[in-house]
């Protein structure tokens, strides 16, 4: 017994070195953000810095040249946003294709999971022609449509819609409430736990995105974060401390919602792709 | 008698009801999925219809509408001899080799950190954390880690005695692997979170039967381990490739394709054909063969499930 713990104490040992290794490039992003930058680039890497200049990079990046902090509003408003409506949107279609018998469901079911195949590069280009005509090009409303209907999200949440008991469902239509009193008092709040998921991924997500911000947004006001942070740094060339500092502000939200709902993320990626 | 017409109205009652019931069970489905099916309509299929059309025109749209012309196949048969478009697919098919490597080492970790180690969420977080930075961040990060000059990359190379440190990104012979490196490194995080998921789904008690066999810890990971992952290695393994032929942020913040087209990717060649160069018709038959690749790895899937799974 006492042979395995210390082996264990030995992998723990190693794995953190491993570990260590592994997030180096972050916390060298970390403390690049607070240097002045003559010394950025110095080798040996200074993992503290001799000189602090936090204050004045970050000061820069939010309230200097370019407006950073439009470009995070933005992307708080269209997370925030897609979030909402894809929830909304998924968790309707998932009690649908569940917990409702309709003729036609299963084969419009395997239809919408197969419009999950299909590439979003492909579609590109008649997306771009529908949304000049339709005027929804350079607008935030069209970006949070486009990230509005989940996949991913559906078939999750359907997964855990099924495993409520249909006897449940059943015998509250005996006393007549109907599908959207059930779906709303009743379902939801067995599922609770799948909605967390499918709410911090898709934030996730969305945050992250780079692809239809760049395609279908034009004006600079209207720019989010990532399209914000790449301008930034062709902007100020070679300024790699303004841009680490730019890199940690957007990474810093994701870094915490994740840590406080690492449970619910990890749960979700596992169970989604594992059982599916 | 009497009784015979009260059952047979009772069951008509009954019918009617049931009837009654299933007419507000198709209302209420279709209101139910409805807003998910006219999205997926109007912004997936009607798109990917139109996409299949436009790739057998010239199409490109600023021309406007008048000027389309119906080519035929043209489109696709002029990717066969577009030196561009080759070896944008040659690059993705070499990406594809990121994925075995990066699942061989997701694997190590998860059964090290899940067997082994204390800590075990603070790996978690980790190793997850390029998952959840934007392929942004991690562009731009690397971009300045490999450096030629004076990235601390090559800093450190140079100061264990490597005077010729490649120039990674710059170097045409090297972007490549510079680009793999950082997709395995991106994508460790996921692939184990999802291997330790799988691994908890083994039974111990076939573990404890091994060690009562007198069964070795290697043996035990060779012939219990491994088999009884290989639904998830095979489902890591096809969404991973799948995932590589969609790379597109981080080629284009990290090289723009370049040096001269040596990272250029199918995503990325459809994205300079279809809005640098404005060709629609010829961006959109890139796009359905790019469709039609993942549908044939999906089909391998599907297939390959069945037979080499070991359940």
């Amino acid at each position: 017994m006492n042979s395995l713990r210390v082996s264990r104490i030995i992998i723990t040992l190693l794995m953190g070195v491993a570990g260590i290794m592994f997030v180096m490039p972050f916390l060298w992003m970390l403390s690049a953000s607070f240097k002045p930058e003559l010394d950025v680039m110095a080798y040996p890497i200074n993992w503290i810095p001799t000189t602090w200049n936090a204050v004045q990079n970050y000061t820069e990046v939010w309230a200097g040249a370019l407006p950073f902090s439009l470009y995070y509003w933005n992307t708080i408003k269209v997370t925030l946003l897609t979030t909402v409506f894809s929830l909304i949107i998924s968790a309707m279609a998932a009690y649908g294709f569940s917990k409702i018998s309709f003729k036609g469901r299963d084969a419009l079911f395997i239809l919408i999971l197969a419009t999950f195949m299909i590439p979003s590069q492909a579609i590109l280009v008649p997306q771009f022609i529908m949304y000049r005509w339709l005027g929804l090009f350079d607008s935030h409303a069209g970006l949070v449509l486009l990230g509005a209907s989940g996949v991913i999200g559906t078939f999750l949440l359907r997964q855990f819609f099924m495993s409520i008991h249909n006897e449940i469902i059943e015998s509250a239509r005996m006393d007549g409430a109907n599908h959207w009193t059930i779906f709303v008092r009743i379902t939801l709040p067995l599922v609770q736990s799948a909605l967390a998921t499918v709410i911090i991924l898709r934030f996730i997500w969305t945050w992250n995105d780079y692809q239809n911000p760049l395609i279908f947004l034009r004006s600079d006001h209207l720019f989010t974060l990532q399209l914000g942070m790449t301008k930034f740094s062709d902007v100020n060339g070679e300024f790699y401390s303004l841009m680490m500092a730019g890199a940690v502000s957007a990474i810093l939200p994701l870094l915490i919602i994740f840590i406080i709902g690492q449970k619910h993320v990890i749960e979700g990626v596992a169970s989604g792709s594992v059982k599916g | 008698m009497e009784t015979l017409k009260e059952t047979k109205t009772a069951r008509n009652r009954v019918t009617s009801k049931k009837r009654k019931k299933f007419m507000q069970d198709t209302l209420a489905g279709y209101l139910f999925i409805a807003p998910m099916l006219i999205m997926a309509t109007v912004l997936t299929i009607i798109p990917i219809l139109v996409s299949g059309g436009v790739s057998f025109t010239d199409w490109n749209f600023i021309s406007g509408l008048n000027n389309i012309n119906f080519i035929g196949f043209d489109n696709y048969t002029k990717m066969a001899s577009d030196e561009n478009f080759l070896r944008s697919l040659a690059n993705n098919f070499a990406l594809m080799f990121v994925i075995p490597v990066s699942l061989f080492i997701s694997l190590t970790l998860a059964v090290l950190i899940n067997k082994a180690t204390y800590f075990k969420s603070f790996f978690k977080v980790i190793y997850f954390m390029p998952f959840i930075s934007s392929f942004v961040a991690v562009a731009v990060l690397w971009r300045v880690l490999f450096h030629p000059t004076s990235g601390p990359i090559n800093g450190f190379l140079m100061s264990i005695g490597i005077s010729n440190p490649p120039a990674w990104l710059a170097d045409p012979s090297y972007s490549l692997l510079s680009v793999a490196i950082i997709m395995v490194w991106a994508g460790i995080g996921f692939e184990m979170i999802i291997f330790m998921a799988g691994l908890q789904n083994i039974p111990t008690d076939l573990y404890e039967a091994a060690d009562i066999d007198g069964a070795s810890k290697i043996r035990q990971f060779f012939k219990i381990t491994i088999p009884l992952l290989s639904p998830t290695t095979f489902f890591l393994l096809i969404t991973g490739i799948v995932g590589s032929f969609k790379v597109f942020d981080l080629i284009m913040i990290l090289t723009s394709g370049g040096p001269a087209g040596s990272t250029s990717v199918i995503v990325f060649y459809l994205y300079e054909v279809a809005f640098i160069q404005l060709k629609s018709g010829y961006a959109s038959a890139i796009g359905i063969v790019l469709l039609l690749l993942i549908l044939v790895i999906t089909f391998v899937q599907w297939i390959g499930q069945k037979k080499w799974v070991n359940y």
